[in-house]
C-alpha cells in the first residue's frame, strides 16, 4: 500500500487551493476584460498587451523587424489579429493591378535595396535619407491598428514603424509648412500598372502637418514581426488609422511640406467621392454606398454578419480634437 | 454535331454543365478557397456566371441559323432558365452577405446606387420570363405574345452592361466589361441585321 505524504509532490494540504480549471481559463479572459476598460484606464495599456502577447506569430516569409511597446495612446486595438495571409494577398496596389489578388502575384518585381526617402519643400534640414538611416531613427514599436478600406472592409494588422513625427522633429518644418505631401515610387519598369489610366502616377497622399504630428500616424517598416511584404507598401509606408486606407500611401520616395494643400491621386480622379481628408466616418456615405458597417476580413465563417462602423475608425478619443469645429459632411 | 444534340443523352448532359459552375463555387466556399473575402468572391463569380449564361442564351439562335442547326433550339430554354439561376443566386448573395437579408436596408440601397436599381431591374424584368418558359404557358400566352414577351431579354442585356459597367467605373476598369459588350453587341447585331433582312423582303 502507499502511503502518500505532502513530499510527495503536486499534492495540495486542502482542496480549496486548488485553482478550478475553469478559473485558470477564465483568467485571459479576465485580461482582457480589463484591458476594455473595466479596470479602468491605467491598467488598460498593459492587460491590452498582455492579453495580446501571445496573438502574433511571425510567419517566417521575411526578415525580422521586431517593435517594442509603445506608450502611445489608441497604439494597440483588443480586435482579434486579421490572418497574414489575408493580410498579404488581398491589397490595393494599384501599381500592381487593381484586383486585390494582383500585388501579391506581381509584387515580387519590387526593387526595395537600394531605397532613398527625400525629405523636401518648407524645412530646415532637407536631405535625402538612405532606408537603413531611417530605420534606425528611432525605435521601432508595435502598433495594432484597424484598418478600414473605403471600400467597406476592414482588417487588423500588427504594424512595425514609429511615429512620422520623430522624423519631422528631426528635419524641423518651417512655420509657413502646413501640410505634408507624401509622394510613392511610379517606376515602369517594376511597376506594371504605373501608366495605366486608373490614376494619375506616382501616387500622392498628403496630411495636415497636425495629423501628421499626431502619435499615431506610423512611419512603418514592418508587420507582424516581419519586414513589409511588396505588396504592403515595402520599405517604407505609412499608416493613419482613423482615415480609409488609400490615405496611407506605399513604397514612400519624397516627403515634402508645403503651405498648400497637397493635390491627392484619388481626389484628382474623383473629387466628389474622395475628399482630402477621408476620415472613417459612418455619418458620411460615399457617394455610390454606404459606409455605415463594414466586413471585418476573415471573421467568423461567411455568414458573419457585417460589423458597425466606428467614428474615426474608433480612434476619436485621440484624434477628434484635431478636427474639432469642422464640418465634415463638407470636408470629407 | 447535329446528331449528337437529338440524343437522349444531350440535355442531361447540358443541365450538369451548366451546374459546374455552381457545384464549383459550392465546393471552393465549403473548402474556404475563396481568398480573403469569400462574401465579395460569391457575389462577383455568381454575376460573372450570370452575364456568361446571358452571352450564350443570346448566342442560341444565331449558331442555330448560321451553322444550320436547328436541333440547338431545344437547349434554349434550358440556357435561359440557367441564366435566371445564376441572376437569383447574384441577387441572393448580394442580399444575404452584403445586406443581411435587411428588406429596407435593400430598399435603401436599390435607391442609393443606380448600379443596383439597373441589376435589381434586370432580375425584375427577368422574372416573368423565367415564369412563362413551360409549355402551359406558352399556348396560354399564344405563341405571338410570348415572343413579344421574350423579347425583353434584349433590354436585360444593355441593362446588363450597363450595371457592369458602373460597377467597374469605381477603378475605371473597363477591360472585361468592353469584352462582354462586344459580344452582346455582336450578338443583338445580327438579330438586327436579320430584322432589317426580313423587312426589306417583305
Amino acid at each position: 500500500m502507499l502511503i502518500k505524504t505532502d513530499r510527495d509532490g503536486f499534492i495540495h494540504p486542502v482542496s480549496s487551493e486548488i485553482t478550478s480549471e475553469k478559473v485558470y481559463h477564465d483568467r485571459r479572459a479576465l485580461i482582457k476584460l480589463m484591458a476594455g476598460g473595466a479596470a479602468g484606464a491605467a491598467l488598460a495599456g498593459w492587460a491590452g498587451r498582455e492579453a495580446m502577447a501571445q496573438a502574433i506569430t511571425a510567419p517566417g516569409k521575411h526578415a525580422a523587424l521586431a517593435g517594442g511597446k509603445s506608450n502611445v495612446a489608441g497604439a494597440v486595438t483588443m480586435d482579434k489579429l486579421t490572418d497574414y495571409k489575408d493580410a498579404s494577398t488581398y491589397n490595393n496596389f494599384y501599381e500592381f493591378g487593381t484586383d486585390k489578388a494582383d500585388p501579391a502575384r506581381n509584387a515580387g518585381t519590387l526593387q526595395t535595396r537600394p531605397w532613398t526617402v527625400s525629405i523636401e519643400g518648407l524645412v530646415k534640414q532637407p536631405k535625402t535619407y538612405g532606408i537603413e538611416e531611417l530605420l534606425r531613427l528611432s525605435a521601432q514599436e508595435e502598433r495594432i491598428y484597424r484598418m478600414r478600406c473605403v471600400e467597406g472592409w476592414s482588417m487588423v494588422i500588427p504594424w512595425v514603424g514609429y511615429s512620422l513625427a520623430e522624423l519631422i522633429k528631426k528635419v524641423e518644418p518651417l512655420g509657413s509648412a502646413k501640410y505634408v505631401e507624401f509622394v510613392t515610387l511610379a517606376d515602369p519598369k517594376t511597376m506594371p500598372f504605373v501608366g495605366s489610366r486608373v490614376l494619375e502616377w506616382p501616387y500622392v497622399e498628403g496630411l495636415r502637418m497636425d495629423e501628421a504630428m499626431n502619435p499615431l500616424t506610423l512611419l512603418t517598416f514592418g508587420m507582424y514581426g516581419e519586414v513589409l511584404p511588396n505588396q504592403n507598401g515595402a520599405p517604407v509606408r505609412l499608416v493613419v488609422p482613423w482615415k480609409y486606407g488609400f490615405k496611407s500611401g506605399k513604397s514612400i520616395v519624397k516627403i515634402r511640406f508645403t503651405d498648400k494643400e497637397p493635390r491627392t491621386a484619388w481626389n484628382k480622379a474623383a473629387a466628389q467621392e474622395y475628399g482630402f481628408y477621408s476620415n472613417v466616418n459612418p455619418n458620411v456615405s460615399h457617394p455610390r454606398w454606404s459606409q455605415v458597417t463594414e466586413r471585418r476580413i476573415g471573421e467568423d465563417g461567411l455568414f458573419a454578419k457585417k460589423r458597425k462602423t466606428l467614428m474615426f475608425n474608433g480612434y476619436e478619443a485621440q484624434v477628434a480634437q484635431l478636427y474639432a469645429g469642422m464640418d465634415l459632411q463638407k470636408l470629407f | 454535331m447535329s446528331k449528337w444534340l437529338l440524343q437522349p443523352a444531350a440535355k442531361p448532359t447540358v443541365f450538369a454543365l451548366c451546374l459546374l459552375p455552381f457545384i464549383g463555387l459550392f465546393y471552393q466556399a465549403l473548402a474556404d478557397q475563396l481568398g480573403a473575402n469569400p462574401q465579395e468572391a460569391l457575389i462577383r463569380a455568381t454575376g460573372d456566371w450570370a452575364l456568361r449564361f446571358l452571352c450564350i442564351v443570346l448566342a442560341v439562335t444565331p449558331l442555330r441559323v448560321l451553322s444550320k442547326t436547328p436541333s440547338l433550339a431545344r437547349f434554349r430554354r434550358m440556357l435561359g432558365l440557367f441564366m435566371y439561376f445564376y441572376v437569383l443566386i447574384h441577387f441572393l448573395s448580394y442580399s444575404g452577405f452584403d445586406m443581411g437579408f435587411d428588406l429596407a436596408e435593400i430598399v435603401a440601397d436599390i435607391i442609393k446606387r443606380p448600379f443596383i436599381l439597373v441589376g435589381a431591374l434586370s432580375l425584375l424584368l427577368l422574372t416573368p420570363l423565367a415564369a412563362t418558359s413551360f409549355n402551359a404557358a406558352i399556348k396560354a400566352l399564344g405563341a405571338k405574345r410570348w415572343k413579344q414577351l421574350h423579347k425583353m431579354i434584349y433590354a436585360v442585356a444593355g441593362l446588363a452592361v450597363l450595371h457592369f459597367f458602373w460597377m467597374r467605373a469605381g477603378k475605371n476598369n473597363f477591360a472585361e466589361v468592353a469584352v462582354y459588350a462586344g459580344i452582346l453587341a455582336l450578338l443583338l447585331g445580327w438579330r438586327l441585321r436579320q430584322f432589317i433582312h426580313s423587312r426589306a423582303k417583305s
